[in-house]
């Protein structure tokens, strides 16, 4: 909302969009993508993102939770282009992703949702200048802009990003860069595309400790000064907890839970979540070392019969879940699990 | 470049003790000097380490051959690559144990099943190569060789910061279990404090090659003293309990090529004072911790 309109300028944006405004910003209906495995002949598929339907409304960080397999990376690069859903679909405004043709549009759609990547140190290529590719971002998607209204971008971009000075550090190599400071970069150079949403792929994950926060603190600042969402991927559910507005808990390439994130994490309906959030280290409370630890590990989810993917490692698990695949439900206002055994009211207590 | 800088700890028989930092903080370097594993140019240029009652700086390889595996054994970060890739675990622990002067097959195949078993995976696997393996599958295979010989120090280098939360508590526990079993003493070096927060009995905060606080895990936590250790454990987010703003710590780790003169955390502390930036600080012992901050220099405080 309130984005300046200098960026339409010339190209024909059909299917205008007071309507779409109404809407969510981005959202994908049964988003499904197979992945063939073994060999030439062989007609195994590996099913890592099945039927996921989320929604991203202006304005808003989604954090997209799971484990490493669970499919919010493959999430991610079908919501940037990079992959091509096998079936499915994503609105961007309203409209089909799939329907966009030619280099332009493609080119306006992945300045709108552009992705920053997990790590800062081989994301930037090491022997130009910061400043090159953030030019080559403006010059590429932003060519009306001149050569000094380009150095004006850039440096409005550092220095939301929190790289100050910006001429100077424009003028930096990335080895004179800490890691913080590199990732800022990958942000400014997302945010010089002046994009609707941000797709963050594990952004902080690689970096230390002290650092992350003021990461986290800049994604939550550019929603709120920029006007941007962020999908915001990780498998740490405590940092999504510190950033976004709602979650989506994936678990082996199903949506397991979504929802405001305090709701689900102080009411955690899918025994999934329960179990994440049972295994976070967390300091400030007392040991339970003696809680139910669970070693089973998210399966690999090659040709899979119907049923609760999550059933092998579930103590609750019962008859209907071997059976059919539970669907996502709304068990309380915009909290929804796909679980047979959930109940709104009724607490499920799997692991704790 | 001096990467760690006069560290000096005890550590007892079956004791479990956390070395936490950031990256560059000097952790891996000391863990690699503990374990004589340093490769030229980096070297101990003073300093002993001493295992049950023998300095061990100095030891021809051949002795440190006898030790290791044997007496003390390492885990590294990645299992991916400490395992060799194109043998079978089998293969490997048997390697492992020949190079100790055991050359019965049956001895060599029934302890290898022995140790899977300890850190529960199941003995079929010693015919899988690394890459069969899953993230924790490989790390607690790594550790089960650490085993083979029930040795009296295990060290470890970030075992689970490859894996999954989940997967990361129940290798804690796991790990955990087995010590309380077996009675082996662990050095624990991670970046991440919260997760040896319930399972070390001692914690070394390191920072920028020195140690900036050492003590009682549970008191270190509770009252930490340092202006570093509070601002690492402000850098956590909750995932209980009201959600409150973090500011985490600003700027970058010290170049330990250019040490500042002071206290290496004066240029990130919020606390800084005038002589913090021209004197280092020592140790200061405050309540059985340790703490090297002016701000609990005793004696001299009123200066400050």
């Amino acid at each position: 909302m309130g984005e300046p309109a200098t960026r339409r300028d010339g190209q024909a944006s059909p299917a205008a969009e007071p309507g779409a405004s109404a809407g969510p910003l981005l959202r994908t209906e049964e988003l499904t993508r197979h992945f063939r495995i073994g060999g030439l002949f062989s007609r195994q598929s590996l099913h890592a993102v099945d039927d996921v339907g989320l929604a991203i409304g202006e304005r808003e960080i989604v954090s997209l939770v799971g484990e490493s397999g669970s499919g919010k990376s493959t999430v991610a690069r079908l919501l940037a282009r990079l992959y091509r859903p096998t079936s499915g679909e994503i609105y961007f405004q309203g409209k089909p992703v799939s329907a966009i043709r030619g280099r332009r549009d493609l080119l306006r759609y992945r300045g709108d949702v552009p992705m920053v990547f997990q790590d800062p140190f081989a994301s930037i290529n090491p022997v130009f200048r910061v400043s090159h590719p953030v030019m080559r971002c403006l010059k590429l998607h932003r060519p009306e802009l001149s050569a000094e209204q380009r150095q004006q971008e850039a440096e409005r971009v550092f220095a939301a990003v929190g790289l100050t000075p910006p001429a100077e550090v424009l003028q930096r190599f990335p080895h004179e860069l800490s890691g913080g400071q590199r990732q800022r970069v990958g942000f400014a150079q997302a945010l010089a595309l002046r994009p609707k949403l941000i797709l963050a792929d594990e952004p902080v994950s690689m970096l230390d400790v002290s650092i992350r926060i003021g990461l986290l603190n800049l994604m939550a600042d550019l929603r709120d000064s920029q006007g941007v969402s962020i999908l915001y991927i990780t498998h740490d559910i405590a940092s999504a907890r510190y950033v976004a507005d709602r979650l989506i808990v994936m678990y082996a390439g199903h949506i397991a839970e979504t929802g405001p994130t305090e709701e689900v994490l102080t009411r955690p309906r899918h025994p999934y979540t329960q179990l994440l959030l049972s295994a976070v280290p967390d300091p400030r409370a007392p040991l339970t070392v003696g809680a139910a630890t669970d070693r089973g590990e998210p399966p690999k989810v090659i040709d899979p019969a119907p049923g609760c993917r999550f059933r092998w490692r579930c103590p609750l698990a019962i008859d209907e879940c071997h059976k059919v695949t539970p669907p996502l439900r709304e068990l309380l206002p915009g909290h929804s699990a796909a679980c047979h055994v959930a109940r709104a009211d009724a607490s499920t207590e799997a692991f704790q | 470049m001096l990467a760690v800088d006069q560290v000096s700890f005890d550590l007892a028989a079956g004791e479990f003790i956390g070395v936490v930092g950031e990256s560059g903080c000097g952790k891996s370097t000391l863990l690699f000097a503990i374990a004589q594993l340093l490769v030229p140019p980096a070297e101990i240029t003073s300093g002993s380490v001493v295992f049950k009652g023998r300095n061990m700086v100095g030891l021809t390889d051949k002795e440190m051959t006898a030790i290791r595996w044997r007496d003390l054994s390492v885990v590294m970060q990645s299992a991916m690559n400490a395992l060799n890739p194109v043998k079978s675990i089998q293969a490997q622990f048997a390697d492992a144990m020949q190079a100790h002067g055991v050359s019965s097959k049956v001895e060599i195949a029934d302890r290898s099943a022995e140790v899977l078993r300890m850190v529960g995976i199941d003995p079929v696997h010693l015919k899988s190569h690394p890459h069969q393996l899953s993230g924790g599958m490989r790390q607690r295979a790594m550790i089960a060789m650490a085993m083979l010989f029930t040795p009296e120090l295990v060290i470890m280098d970030e075992p689970t910061s490859a894996l999954d939360v989940v997967a990361q508590r129940s290798l804690m526990v796991q790990i955990k279990e087995l010590q309380e079993q077996l009675g082996f003493a662990i050095i624990f070096v991670t970046h991440d404090m919260s997760l040896v927060s319930h399972f070390s009995d001692r914690l070394i905060v390191m920072y920028g090659g020195v140690v900036a606080e050492s003590g009682a895990t549970r008191q270190v936590f509770d009252s930490p003293l340092h202006p570093y250790s509070v601002g690492l454990m402000e850098a956590f987010p909750s995932i209980r309990g009201p959600r409150i703003p973090l500011t985490g710590i600003p700027g970058s780790p010290p170049d330990l090529a250019r040490v500042p003169p002071g206290c290496r955390f004066a240029p990130r502390c919020p606390k800084v004072m005038s002589r913090c930036t021209e004197t280092p600080p020592e140790l200061y012992p405050v309540d059985g911790t340790l703490v090297r901050c002016f701000l609990h220099d005793g004696e001299r405080a009123s200066h400050g």
